[in-house]
């Protein structure tokens, strides 16, 4: 909502306070202003003000009234003229080019002088033949040979709307020689309207507010009339079908209305608030919607009057809802096809409106018309955002009928349009006013405590205090005893009753009374039970770990396609049929569906880093979406990471290429699960992702924790990788409730000297390695306090099918230092099981 | 004989003097303080000498002994000392070269800043509560005082899933905000004791949704983290006091607050925290949009309707509540204007973190 300085000043007394305090007030007062534009009154001096500010200031000595007596030919140019101009001082000559000085040209002394902006040498504007805003200042120049040093300006050079296409004709009451800035100087403020102040859609109810936070009286408008002529009462009548639509109807008539031009100040206002001036009748339906922030409308009361079925019958204005396929041409030319949730304003011969959003073309104003008939109702918001979203039609007026309009404005919007429309067009307002009022809303009634102050606020507000702060707004207010009963004005939509009423009151309390005014306490409630977040801390553990194994940790949106996920199977690889979130309304067809593999996540960020690093190590946790029978999906938690590139990265003197491979990642997922301290085993697996001889599954009680291994080459194919791509997909799900809850057991560490030793045995090629590990740490029980497995080797020397298996072995005791022999003994054993047991052959 | 020895003596010094390196001190030693070193030869003549003379040479004997190997000694720190310094002069290592890099991993700035923020709300008493991304329209909306058609659900453009429709709109939804984690919170605590449910400080993180076309400025997921207090006497001017003391640890002990009126359906009064702009100092920067002053959080106090919703008699209990962007602060803190960055994963940007 656009805010004209001198708009508002028309209703609330802004002595002593600058363009900045206003916009301050409104903006603590829950009204930002989002910026503000300067078009004549001067700029804040300081930069610190918290403001963005643009614009233009008009000097006050070289931009003035002035008035043209006498607009002459130029010698040498069709298109210019050379203006006698009084600057209240001085005469002089001025040249210009404006169209709509040419209607003026050669008429020799003007009758009447035509009062313009005018702008002297050294005077700062607006280019007006610039594109945009470019500022330039006034230089003494000759033009077709004739001097010229001063201008008279269009509303784009003076900064007030980007109308450049003649110059300004200022109306009757500016007197030459007046600073402009004193005439119509001004700024208007952006201010951003809350769907809970729908009420401040207009000046007048931002003036309430700025008036109520400055402590000032808020000047009402004039909504009476002169009247002249024939009633209207029972002339015209109005049928309300469905009062919760359309809970009120009033009308009103002004006769003999001459259709022109509305006066200067007023198309000045409406461009400034980002209206076109159209005409006078038009122009005061607009102009009221704005100043009090009723939507009106106005039908030709002659094309209405010609169509009753006789001329003694009345004009019957009724309100319906649409049959389905019932069409409208609407004034912006349109022919619309209407459904049932429609609401029309209908004559007897048919349907005139879309209710509280568009007229329709046949009853609009002419040039010809000279009676008016002027509609201001109350419609149902949702139905009017309802119908304005079908039809695409946002306008100023469905905007506010939108957000709700409180049914009590239509009597004094009407009032006020009708007053203006008879002053802008001569016009006499007859007598009567029609008003249907089927469904008012009731006013909220909401009693408060000093108590529900102190509860709400934390701080002491007496209820008389209170009261006034209320006031200000417009509640009515009652002090009985200690209770202040408080009745809603009937503007307000906002407010409710019983404890919401109490908190929307404190609101308004609070408010109006400043909320820097309250003071910062801290809670005195007790500490509620500390919980904890169990799942969460886990999960940050398992962040926190794979980060200290030098990973990188992303986060991708939740959002996918298909056929992205598809790419984790190999080319030409059945589909199988996968269930996926659908989202109904996606940005985009990539964008469709939210992720069932957080594996895919992690593999479209490889392949966009691939080229940027010579290794990568990145890993993302989070949530995969699976749809169930329930109305909301599962969100399981998953885990994937992924690394790629060379295993050590380059420096300068070490240049080692060797890349990543199975053993590598296998090195994370131990180094992970070690740290979370699980046991776990390990299980050649096979998924389609992976390569089949290079695929493990975690294995758990029995359970599947995840799976890991070397990407499958015909799926390396569906990605733009530079290396081979080794990656894990692990369950979250299945991995953290395994954790111990309190803490893993703890050895103790040996103060007597360890045997160290070695041991390399032969076996089958077949022969899984940790089988033999099991085997030697069964055998060599408490004693064998470490097992590690050194080197594995084959050769032909072992033969064929064959591969030997080095272990370094830590025999330790903790009741005394080990002999020799100890040690030989249990190496002995040892020896003899894996001999018996895994046909194993002691290598020497 | 003692001529000799001052002969002895003389020569071995002379000799040593000369010695520069470890190895020839070592050959110096095997030849003047060996078992067939002139001066032990010496000893081993002895009995070929007077009694008279004896002793004198004995005495004098071992003097040119202690002498030579107290000279040795010397020598060799000298020596020991002169090729440390020489190594020292000539081991230079040019060191502006750069190290081996040590692998290192990171969290995503998001994570980080996620934490520092549930970190600092947690030493307030602050416990977090997470729930679930894919919401229903009662919990996201209805339930939280926005019912359908609400001119609020305009300021929340949403991501609707495809599911059963009611009234023409799909009845699940991504979520817009943290704010149905409250819905549910609340009636989970309340559960446990409806007659006399216990008060609430939690946080609540997570990622949030908006149905936006991604640009620089909009993103269609972002994390938000809201904080939610229930008690038997929590004011307004206690949320004012807790948000600034957050502010004050979340951006240092100089951070000044302001609180302006807003709107939020699911609290009553509502208010904007603003902060003063650290990058300006209020005079008004392109960080803050010449404001001086940055949005950091909309909070209130928590609307009757929503505790009742949550199973909190309005009547007993008020409470505020907090929604903040982190990822918005990381952009403020360094100066990030393309909101892209966050889950586009572009590792030259994360490993900045
Ligand atoms: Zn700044």
């Amino acid at each position: 909502m656009k805010l004209p300085i001198s708009w508002l000043k028309d209703f609330v007394d802004l002595k002593d306070l600058t363009v900045i305090d206003i916009a301050d007030k409104l903006t603590m007062g829950g009204m930002e202003v989002e910026d503000i534009r300067f078009a004549g009154l001067p700029l804040p001096e300081r930069d610190d003000h918290g403001f963005k500010v643009n614009g233009i200031a008009w000097d006050r000595d070289k931009i003035v009234v002035a008035e043209i007596t006498a607009v002459n030919p130029h010698p040498n140019a069709d298109r210019l003229t050379l203006c006698e101009l009084f600057d209240g001082q001085i005469h002089h000559t001025v040249l210009t080019g404006a169209p709509n000085l040419y209607p003026f040209k050669g008429l020799g002394q003007l009758e009447k002088p035509i009062k313009v902006a005018y702008a002297k040498e050294g005077a700062t504007l607006y280019d007006g033949h610039a594109e945009g805003l470019v500022l330039a200042t006034l230089k003494r120049t000759k033009i077709r040979g004739v001097e010229s040093y001063s201008m008279v300006c269009s509303e784009k050079e003076l900064g007030i709307s980007e109308e450049h296409e003649g110059v300004i004709f200022l109306d009757d009451d500016a007197v030459a020689g007046t600073p402009l800035v004193d005439y119509m100087g001004d700024a208007v403020l952006e201010v951003k309207i809350n769907p809970n102040m729908a009420r401040n859609t207009s000046i007048l109810g931002l003036a309430r507010e700025v008036a109520a936070l400055t402590g000032r009286a808020l000047k009402k408008p004039v909504y009476e009339n002169q009247v002249k002529g024939e009633s209207i009462e029972g002339r015209i009548k109005i049928e309300i079908g469905n009062p919760a639509l359309n809970p009120r109807f009033t009308i009103g008539l002004i006769r003999n209305v001459e259709i022109k031009p509305s006066p200067y100040w007023v198309q000045r206002r409406l461009r400034m608030i980002g209206m076109r001036a159209i005409s006078n009748i038009v122009d005061a339906t607009n102009y009221t919607m704005f100043e009090l922030g009723e939507p009106l409308h106005a039908f030709d009361y002659n094309v209405l009057a010609a169509r009753v079925a006789g001329p003694s019958a009345p004009v019957v204005i009724s309100t319906r809802t649409a049959q389905p396929g019932e069409k409208l041409t609407t004034l912006d030319g349109q022919e619309r096809t209407l459904s049932d949730s429609n609401v029309l304003v209908c004559d007897s011969a048919g349907a005139l409106s879309l209710a509280g959003i568009m007229g329709g073309a046949e009853s609009e104003v002419s040039p010809k018309t000279t009676d008016i008939l002027l509609e201001a109702a109350a419609w149902n918001f949702i139905n009017i955002r309802k119908t304005a979203n079908q039809h695409n039609l946002p306008s100023e007026a469905s905007y506010r009928f939108s957000r709700g309009v409180h049914p009590g404005l239509c009597l004094e919007g009407l009032k006020r349009c009708l007053y203006w429309m008879a002053q802008w067009s001569g016009g006499q307002v007859a007598p009567g006013i029609i008003d249907e009022y089927p469904l008012p809303p009731k006013q909220a009634v909401i009693e408060i405590r000093a108590s529900d102050i102190r509860r709400a606020l934390g701080i002491e507000i007496a209820l008389n205090e209170a009261k006034s702060l209320l006031e200000r707004l417009e509640f009515e207010c009652e002090l009985v005893n200690n209770e202040l009963r408080i009745i809603a004005p009937p503007i307000r939509m906002d407010i409710g009753e019983g404890v919401v009423g109490v908190a929307d009151i404190m609101e308004e309390i609070a408010r109006i009374y400043g909320y820097e005014r309250i003071p910062e306490t801290r809670m005195a409630d007790p500490l509620p039970p500390q919980r904890g977040n169990p799942a969460l801390e886990r999960e940050e553990r398992v962040r926190d770990i794979l980060a200290s194994l030098g990973m990188q940790e992303i986060i991708t949106h939740r959002f996918t396609s298909p056929e992205i996920e598809n790419r984790l199977l190999p080319k030409n690889a059945a589909v199988p049929p996968i269930d996926y979130v659908r989202l109904a309304n996606p940005i985009a067809p990539e964008k469709r569906v939210l992720r069932r593999s957080l594996l895919a996540s992690v593999l479209n960020v490889v392949e966009r880093n691939a080229r940027l690093s010579e290794s990568l190590s990145l890993f993302e946790l989070g949530s995969v979406f699976v749809p169930s029978d329930e109305l909301l999906p599962r969100e399981p938690r998953r885990l994937a990471f992924a690394i790629t590139g060379k295993r050590f990265e380059s420096a300068w003197d070490t240049r080692i290429g060797v890349k990543v491979d199975f053993y590598d990642l296998k090195g994370l997922v131990e180094g992970l699960l070690d740290a979370l301290h699980l046991e776990v085993s390990y299980a050649p697996a096979v998924h389609p992702s992976f390569h089949p001889g290079k695929c493990a599954a975690i294995i758990a009680n029995g359970a599947s924790l995840g799976v890991f291994g070397e990407l499958h080459p015909l799926v390396q194919e569906n990605y733009d990788f530079v290396s081979p791509v080794l990656a894990a997909d692990l369950d979250l799900e299945a991995i953290l409730p395994l954790l111990p809850a309190l803490g893993h057991p703890v050895r103790p560490v040996s103060e007597f000297p360890p045997v160290l030793e070695d041991i390399a045995v032969i076996v089958e090629e077949s022969l899984p390695a940790d089988r033999v590990e099991a085997l030697i740490r069964q055998t060599g029980g408490k004693t064998l306090a470490s097992v590690r497995l050194f080197d594995v080797f084959r050769s032909e020397q072992i033969g064929a099918g064959k591969k030997s298996l080095a272990y370094a072995l830590t025999y330790q005791s903790f009741d005394g230092t080990l002999t020799d022999k100890d040690a030989a003994g249990i190496r002995t054993r040892i020896i003899r099981r894996l001999e018996n047991e895994l046909d194993a052959k002691l290598r020497s | 004989m003692l001529e000799k020895l001052n002969e002895i003596e003389q020569e071995a010094l002379a000799s040593l003097a000369v010695i520069e390196d470890e190895a020839a001190l070592e050959a110096w030693r095997v030849a003047n303080l060996g078992r067939s070193s002139p001066a032990m030869n010496v000893f081993s003549q002895m009995g070929t000498l007077s009694k008279e003379e004896r002793p004198l040479v004995g005495q004098r004997a071992n003097q040119v002994k202690v002498a030579l190997e107290k000279a040795f000694a010397e020598k060799l720190e000298a020596v020991k000392q002169a090729a440390l310094a020489k190594s020292l002069a000539t081991e230079q290592l040019d060191v502006t070269l750069p190290g081996r890099p040590a692998p290192r991993g990171r969290l995503h700035p998001a994570t980080q800043n996620l934490r520092r923020v549930l970190d600092i709300l947690a030493e307030m008493g602050f416990q977090v509560y997470t729930a679930r991304d894919v919401e229903s329209d009662e919990y996201n909306f209805q339930l939280l005082n926005i019912p359908p058609h609400h001119p609020a659900r305009e300021m929340q453009d949403t991501f609707y899933v495809e599911s059963a429709q009611k009234e023409g709109s799909y009845s699940v939804v991504m979520r817009t905000h943290t704010s149905p984690g409250q819905i549910r919170a609340m009636r989970e605590f309340s559960a446990t004791n409806p007659q006399n449910p216990p008060p609430i400080r939690i946080a609540l993180p997570g990622m949030c949704y908006r149905f936006e076309q991604i640009t620089a400025r909009s993103e269609v997921q972002f994390n938000q983290v809201e904080g939610l207090v229930v008690g038997e006497s929590i004011t307004f001017g206690d949320l004012k006091g807790t948000l600034s003391d957050f502010a004050r640890r979340m951006f240092g002990q100089h951070a000044r607050t302001r609180f302006r009126s807003d709107h939020f359906p699911f609290t009553e009064p509502s208010a904007e925290m603003d902060m003063e702009c650290f990058v300006c100092g209020g005079k008004g920067c392109p960080v803050c949009k010449k404001s001086g002053w940055l949005e950091i959080l909309g909070c209130g106090m928590v609307h009757p309707t929503v505790l009742q919703n949550g199973g909190y008699d309005p009547r007993r209990y008020s409470g505020f509540a907090f929604g903040m962007g982190p990822e918005r602060q990381i952009m403020l803190r360094h100066k990030i204007n393309d909101i892209r960055y966050f889950w586009g994963n572009d590792i030259r940007f994360l490993e900045q973190f």
